[in-house]
């Protein structure tokens, strides 16, 4: 009887295990295979004799040649610095954005705003980068014309090791922060509008309001998004850099991602490249785990 | 008169004061992503002459459509955009099929679905580590995906996040449907197909947006795998010629209209018609994917 039930549980079960089945195997292929395929690091890899071929291993000799670089540490330092400059800024102006925006009434202007600026976010760094270099150029720019009306400049703001950091956080927040709002807004409206007659009976302003019920009533989104971009403090974002800077900002510019890809797919230093790569990854996933697991605990988010 | 007419409670100096502040910031905050866009039109659209002086801002100047003329007319840059036109159709197809029918197992309960824990853990460990760029496109390259359309779809096949926010829209949908289609005989896949993808338009919109953006603007892929260069996807082709200034393009060209035009010019409409697939789609999905984002993102 026991048995019958077992049996039908597995028939009644079978095809969602089926359903399943090819995403396991892409998955495995591409995520799993590649992830055991990080050995590279510590191979002196020959592309010829291909992944888990016949290879030379040399311990953690890519290591050290990664380490012996003079330039390594000054690129590990553009890549937080850059990173996390675009978390702290990116918060305190998308959730500026949003309270702002929460406080106008006139319902269509909003909407308008809203939709232009999260327009942004759904366009490629390969259109955004030639737009901003042209607007950013030092002798023909509309940002540098516009600078010299009042006295300033010209900047070379992405040929001038100075300015080049600085650049990339304010045209990166640039890009988000209207999408950015939308989290936000939703934790917004989902305030209990009671407390906001509560507040104006006892004498509260439309100002004070936004400051003791709106930005409380975030808290709980606020706090998950700090929480949650800890694992982006290794990520500058390749995208933007890789297509705005040049050898002149290298010193400045250069992250962990565009080192890794030059150093790899274009000087064929596989090992190394790999090397940089596999210790960027466990940095990475260590910060993501400790971000899960105190998002879990404080606030109950669970993934799955 | 407006039908909600703001209630008239009184307003006090320091909040007018404020109110036009707001509105000036936010005016220049979608200013700021608007103009952007308002340069490429206007010089896209403008006269040699007028664009080499620099004279260009926001609107045309000495207006021209010779750069579009000159665009229909070239090969490589019709050949990347239809590339784009395959790799997203395909590419989303593949990623919401594989999406639909992954999310659905993972959301029921694990007396539903035996193993569930095991295979939750087996895809949501990828997103905590990967293998990096590295062994990927070594691994790529071992398969013989290089240079086929299969090298920019297959390896992002299963998007994991969005896969998440479909599982955590498909719990949300009462159990009681699927049992009652079940007595009726439904099957796994029917029930999946006209029960929950139906109820979750919000949440397939969302994804299908996400997706469809993502390879349209894909780029980095086309460059590392796609060797020839009638196949690479429209960003690859824009990079080589718009930032790394790759003048083979011009081979074989109309020299008659290209005299007319000016560099800039050429890349300015370029671009917009880069552009101009994500402009169509972008004001018809705004809806659903604030909706979508505001259900998945909050809790997921």
């Amino acid at each position: 009887m026991d048995k019958k039930k077992r049996l039908r549980k597995i028939k009644r079960e079978l095809p969602l295990h089926l359903m399943l089945l090819p995403g396991i195997v892409v998955v495995f292929i591409f995520h799993y295979i590649p992830l055991a395929g990080i050995v590279i690091a510590f191979q002196r890899f020959v592309p010829a004799k291909g992944l888990f071929g016949e290879q030379q291993w040399i311990g953690l000799g890519n290591f050290e040649y990664l380490f012996s670089l003079s330039n390594t540490f000054n690129v590990i330092k553009n890549t937080v610095t850059i990173a996390v400059s675009k978390i702290v800024l990116s918060l305190v102006i998308t959730i500026l954005t949003a309270l702002l925006l929460n406080e106008l009434t006139n319902l269509r202007f909003k909407k308008v705003v809203q939709t232009v600026i999260y327009f942004p976010h759904f366009v490629s760094w390969i259109i955004l980068s030639p737009i901003l270099i042209d607007l950013l150029s030092p002798s023909s720019g509309i940002i540098n014309q516009l600078l010299g009306y009042f006295g300033l400049g010209p900047y070379f703001f992405l040929g001038d090791n100075r300015y080049f950091q600085g650049t990339m956080i304010v045209t990166d927040i640039w890009k988000g922060f209207g999408y950015g709002t939308i989290v936000y807004l939703a934790s917004i409206a989902s305030v209990d509008q009671n407390l906001y007659e509560a507040a104006a009976i006892d004498g509260a302003g439309r100002l004070r309001q936004a400051w003791h019920v709106t930005l409380p009533g975030m808290r709980g989104i606020i706090a998950l998004k700090v929480l949650l971009s800890i694992g982006d403090i290794f990520n500058a974002g390749f995208d933007q850099i890789y297509n705005m800077y040049s050898p002149v900002v290298y010193k400045t510019g250069d992250v962990l991602s565009t080192m890794i890809y030059r150093m790899g797919l274009q000087g064929g230093q596989y090992g190394p490249a790999a090397a940089a790569g596999l210790a960027q990854a466990l940095i990475q996933s260590f910060l993501v785990c400790i971000a899960y697991y105190l998002a879990y605990k404080l606030f109950d988010y669970k993934l799955f | 008169m407006k039908k909600t007419k703001h209630k008239k409670i009184r307003t006090s100096t320091s909040r007018k004061i404020f109110n036009v502040c707001n509105i000036t910031l936010l005016t220049l905050a979608a200013l700021s992503c608007f103009l952007p866009l308002m340069y490429v039109i206007a010089v896209s659209l403008s006269g040699k002459a007028f664009v080499q002086a620099g004279e260009v801002t926001f609107w045309p100047k000495g207006f021209s459509t010779v750069a579009y003329e000159y665009l229909l007319t070239k090969k490589v840059f019709w050949d990347a955009f239809f590339m784009s036109v395959k790799v997203t159709a395909l590419g989303t197809t593949i990623n919401l099929v594989m999406v639909m029918m992954t999310a659905y197992p993972l959301s029921k309960t694990s007396d539903r679905l035996t193993g569930r824990g095991v295979y939750a853990w087996y895809f949501f460990f990828t997103m905590l580590i990967g293998g990096g760029l590295i062994p990927t496109y070594v691994l790529v390259s071992q398969l013989g995906l290089r240079d086929t359309i299969w090298a920019l779809v297959l390896p992002g096949a299963l998007p994991i996040f969005n896969t998440v926010l479909m599982i955590n829209f498909f719990r949300q949908i009462p159990i009681e449907l699927e049992d009652t289609a079940r007595i009726d005989g439904a099957g796994p896949m029917k029930i999946l197909w006209s029960i929950y993808v139906p109820l979750s338009k919000p949440a397939v919109a969302t994804i299908a947006l996400f997706c469809m953006v993502g390879h349209w603007n894909g780029w980095f892929s086309g460059m590392i795998y796609m060797t020839s260069p009638e196949k690479r996807p429209l960003q690859t082709y824009l990079r080589s010629v718009v930032i790394q200034m790759d003048m083979s393009q011009f081979i074989g060209d109309d020299y008659s209209l290209l005299q007319l035009l000016s560099d800039d010019t050429l890349k300015c409409a370029q671009i917009l018609v880069a552009m101009i697939p994500i402009l169509c789609v972008y004001p018809f999905m705004q809806k659903y994917f604030v909706k979508g984002i505001v259900l998945g993102g909050v809790k997921g």
